[in-house]
């Protein structure tokens, strides 16, 4: 399974939903599409399912075009974010609905309807209805019902909003182990950062229907293209600078020079740091930056720290409390010092 | 306070229902005079029993209830969901008008153009021959098919949207993701558009008096002509049956919801 995309617009009159967007999902790959509301995601798993009609472009599954096929013609299912289980049916009857509608026999879908059963850990809830269940229960027949026919891709729409906090995160997993033992491409759709990192084998940032950056989860985080993708996952401090002959980064409001950890080409950049990355206290970092401590927010594991540079700009760090937050010896408004690797420094396109 | 409330209440109660208390009592009343009571006895039973007229009339009136409800039923549900689905097409103001129409429109009117247009279409295309039931059943469902297109719209409005995408992404083409999901879960709002025809059908004394013609009286026509001879208790009796017959079918129909719940 190769699904090809080649300039998708969908315009929903003179609002430009998907801009010429282009993306190739690979053979078995999970493929996470994150993005803020409004920025086209679900838009973009519309027009593969084939709910929304695209004004230009292709969509290609195996070299076949998608376009001329209605919804019930496509070899790809969708689970939908509010699951959307049919609710005069029974479980069984949920999961077994699409390979009645293509006409498998009784017993096929029979068996098929207990092995997806056994698949999402429900044996004994077959006859059960939807509102009878639980809402991760729920989850897990919602996607059961898109596996059962047995999709190229499956197309999955915030599968995991509708989960608390602490079921979100088991699902998670299982859902990634789930997707490596069927071997079936997933598309799925997310606002979460963290959902997006931990389940993706590569990712896609969609911003105003078009893709800003795909690449692996590390890729992507570490060598952000552009300040919104740098911002957009994960939080980045922005620094204005200039890049230097020698590679070196000047910031000139700070009258401070940096070194960074791999060649640029001389100009106009923006310097991204991000939170983590940053040492408070004198580490003996090549690159330094001095302050005052301005906030401090404790949370648990973590210590965030905000830091008043120089001419006034706010830097953010997070720092990971090994010791405990009682070795930590820092006083608001006392002075500080930032430090970090020249392997931190991000290097964005100026706006 | 409380004491003010319950007797408001009892007030609003009586005022329900004391008149069809009254209608109950009178019906065993022996005299022939509706409003002195001669003694308890069942004659107007057995007299309506007797009544073949009556009793063909309410025959009438049940299948042309029947009839044009089920096609109203039928009608109604592509109207509702042509309105509730398709959105802009070429004469959904037409239509939309067209089944507004007998809603707003007083009785006298609509009986009279149904009337209109029987008497034209006998004399361009020769049907339907003169005036029956078949006319009264026609211009019932025709009435009839603007409420159940509004419950059936109201119903769809919004609703049931993910569900027939989730069916068709499941391979079901769209006339079965209907058959299968919309159908089925518009049940309770068919039900509802149904049994509100069958009683404005058989309720209605004005359109079918417009639209009948010798021979097919409804029961409402019978008794509204009854009453200008005099009532007599037997049409008490007829109403007590009625009333019996609606009660018990109520009832049932809030035991089984209880049950199923």
């Amino acid at each position: 399974m190769t699904l090809q995309i080649t300039g998708l617009a969908v315009r929903y009159g003179p609002v430009t939903a998907l801009d010429r967007l282009d993306l190739t999902v690979a053979t078995g790959e999970l493929f996470v599409l994150l993005g803020g509301s409004g920025s086209g995601k679900t838009t973009l798993l519309r027009a593969i399912a084939g709910f929304v009609r695209p004004a230009e472009g292709r969509i290609l599954l195996d070299g076949t075009d998608l376009a001329p096929l209605p919804p019930h013609r496509r070899p790809v299912n969708t689970m939908f974010q509010s699951y959307a289980l049919f609710p005069h049916m029974t479980v069984a009857g949920n999961i077994g609905f699409g390979m009645r509608r293509r006409g498998a026999s009784r017993a096929a879908i029979a068996a098929r309807v207990a092995e997806m059963l056994t698949l999402v850990r429900l044996e004994g809830y077959a006859q059960r209805r939807p509102y009878q269940l639980s809402g991760g229960q729920q989850q897990r027949v919602a996607l059961a019902r898109s596996l059962a026919p047995n999709p190229r891709l499956l197309l999955l729409d915030e599968p995991l909003s509708a989960l608390d906090r602490g079921l979100r995160s088991d699902t998670r997993g299982e859902l990634v182990r789930l997707q490596r033992s069927l071997g079936t491409s997933f598309i799925l759709v997310t606002h979460d950062q963290e959902e997006a990192l931990t389940m993706a084998d590569r990712l896609g940032v969609m911003q105003d229907g078009r893709l800003a950056q795909i690449g692996t989860p590390a890729e992507v985080y570490e060598r952000p293209a552009t300040r919104f993708v740098a911002e957009f996952l994960g939080a980045a401090n922005i620094l204005p600078g200039t890049v230097q002959a020698d590679g070196s980064v000047d910031l000139p409001q700070l009258g401070v020079q940096v070194r960074t950890g791999r060649p640029a080409t001389p100009g106009r950049i923006l310097l991204a740091l991000r939170p983590e990355r940053l040492v408070v206290g004198d580490a003996g970092t090549p690159n330094r930056l001095s302050g005052v401590l301005a906030e401090q927010a404790y949370a648990g594991g973590t210590l965030t720290s905000t830091v008043r540079l120089a001419d006034g700009t706010l830097i953010r760090t997070s720092q990971a409390l090994r010791d405990g937050f009682g070795s930590v010896r820092l006083a608001i408004g006392g002075p500080v010092t930032l430090g970090w690797q020249p392997e931190a420094c991000i290097l964005l396109p100026p706006e | 306070m409380s004491r003010a409330l319950a007797g408001w209440l009892v007030a609003c109660y009586a005022f329900l229902y004391a008149p069809i208390g009254f209608l109950i009592v009178f019906s065993f009343n022996d005299g022939r005079m509706v409003t002195v009571w001669s003694g308890a006895s069942m004659r107007w039973y057995v007299a309506l029993a007797h009544d073949q007229a009556l009793i063909d009339a309410t025959l009438l009136s049940l299948r042309i209830a029947a009839v044009s409800a089920t096609l109203a039923a039928l009608v109604g549900t592509l109207a509702g969901y042509a309105l509730a689905r398709f959105g802009r097409f070429r004469g959904r103001g037409a239509l939309e008008a067209a089944l507004a129409a007998p809603l707003v429109l007083p009785e006298v009117i609509t009986g009279l153009s149904m009337l209109l247009l029987f008497v034209v279409l006998e004399q361009l295309v020769g049907w339907p021959a003169g005036r029956g039931a078949t006319t009264v059943t026609l211009a019932h469902a025709s009435v009839s098919v603007a409420y159940v297109t509004m419950v059936v719209r109201a119903r769809l409005a919004g609703s049931f949207t993910t569900l027939e995408e989730a069916a068709m992404d499941l391979y079901a083409p769209p006339w079965q993701a209907f058959a299968f999901i919309t159908l089925p879960l518009m049940v309770p709002a068919l039900a509802a558009g149904w049994l509100l025809s069958f009683t404005l059908s058989m309720d209605d004394v004005v359109v079918a008096s417009f639209t009948s013609g010798p021979g097919a009286s409804t029961l409402p026509m019978v008794v509204f002509s009854a009453t200008r001879l005099g009532v007599t208790p037997e049409i008490y009796a007829l109403a007590t049956v009625i009333v019996t017959v609606v009660a018990a079918g109520l009832c049932a129909l809030s035991l089984v919801r209880r049950h199923a719940a």
